[in-house]
């Protein structure tokens, strides 16, 4: 792993910079299918690498759990209203009238 | 040629994440809530351009987004950072000690995430640079693919994944130092 010293094997450091260098491509699923392969299988063999890899997982769907809104039920409402005054006007306007007198 | 009639009941249903998306652009609940309705009503009106079978949700966040930055950067005087400090991967799983425990078999990072509130997780977002926000956003909470929030944002894939790799880091720090404060992350040293 980058920056672990105390991390075994020069070869395996290799192996270890890559995964680390390509955590969040695989993580955003945007790997070719060899990459992918390849990182799962150093994923298999190297656990400090998988214990990034799961903190890094862990953490966006923490980060996206947190980040859920519900909005207000009036909004849905005055989007809905906003949508229909606009079709009303439209419609107004097509057939050379004037707008319907809902304000 | 998609049909305006059929406009609220395909779109409606994109209004919770829209809505989420709003607020963590505009940090605050009624200019999201403006945000969404004026985002609704543009793509009520440009519905006939959106090619049925595409991507709706995009589509929609691509119209959020462009009334985001005319609208609200326009008022804002701060001058948008167009870059942001050079911070190490990994940072907070290495603050935590994780690559450290992780050699010696245990490691608990894990357990400090679940402690993160929602108050500390939105002010960290919040805190970030609105091109390294969206980016973040669009990626880690809605799920959209590099190429998607290229279309969305109107820029380069390349730029996309420079912006997503530097506002995660950001972002990373920023927690670090949120969970700093309530204890949850060892002082350098510590
Ligand atoms: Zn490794």
């Amino acid at each position: 792993m980058v920056g672990m010293t105390e991390h075994s094997g020069s070869s395996e450091d290799g192996g270890c910079q890559e995964a680390i260098h390509r955590l969040y491509h695989y993580l955003d699923g945007e790997l070719t299918e060899e990459r992918r392969r390849a990182i799962q299988a150093h994923l298999d063999e190297c656990n400090p690498c998988l214990e990034a890899y799961d903190f890094e997982a862990e953490l966006r769907s923490i980060v996206a759990g947190h980040c859920r809104e519900q909005p207000p039920s009036t909004l849905r409402d005055r989007v809905a209203a906003a949508l229909r005054s606009e079709r009303e006007a439209a419609a107004g306007r097509r057939i050379g009238g004037s707008t319907p007198g809902r304000s | 040629m998609a049909d305006r009639e059929r406009f609220a009941e395909l779109a409606m249903e994109h209004m919770d994440s829209l809505y989420g998306a709003a607020i963590r652009m505009t940090r605050n609940p009624a200019d999201a809530e403006d945000l969404v309705q004026e985002t609704y009503l543009k793509a009520y009106r440009a519905f006939d351009s959106f090619a049925e079978g595409t991507n709706l949700k995009a589509w929609l966040y691509r119209i959020l987004t462009n009334t985001y930055i005319n609208a609200y950067r326009a008022r804002r005087r701060r001058p948008e950072q167009s870059d942001i400090e050079d911070i190490e991967d990994l940072y907070l799983y290495r603050r935590l000690g994780g690559l450290e425990a992780a050699q010696a078999g245990r490691s608990a990072e894990e357990e400090v995430l679940e402690h993160l509130t929602d108050d500390q997780v939105k002010g960290a977002i919040e805190s970030l640079p609105d091109q390294f926000r969206l980016a973040v956003l669009l990626a880690d909470v809605e799920g959209f693919s590099y190429k998607e929030i290229a279309e969305i944002t109107g820029v380069p894939i390349g730029t996309v994944m420079s912006r997503l790799h530097r506002g995660r880091r950001a972002l990373q720090k920023a927690l670090a130092e949120y969970g700093l404060e309530r204890g949850l992350v060892p002082t350098q040293g510590g």
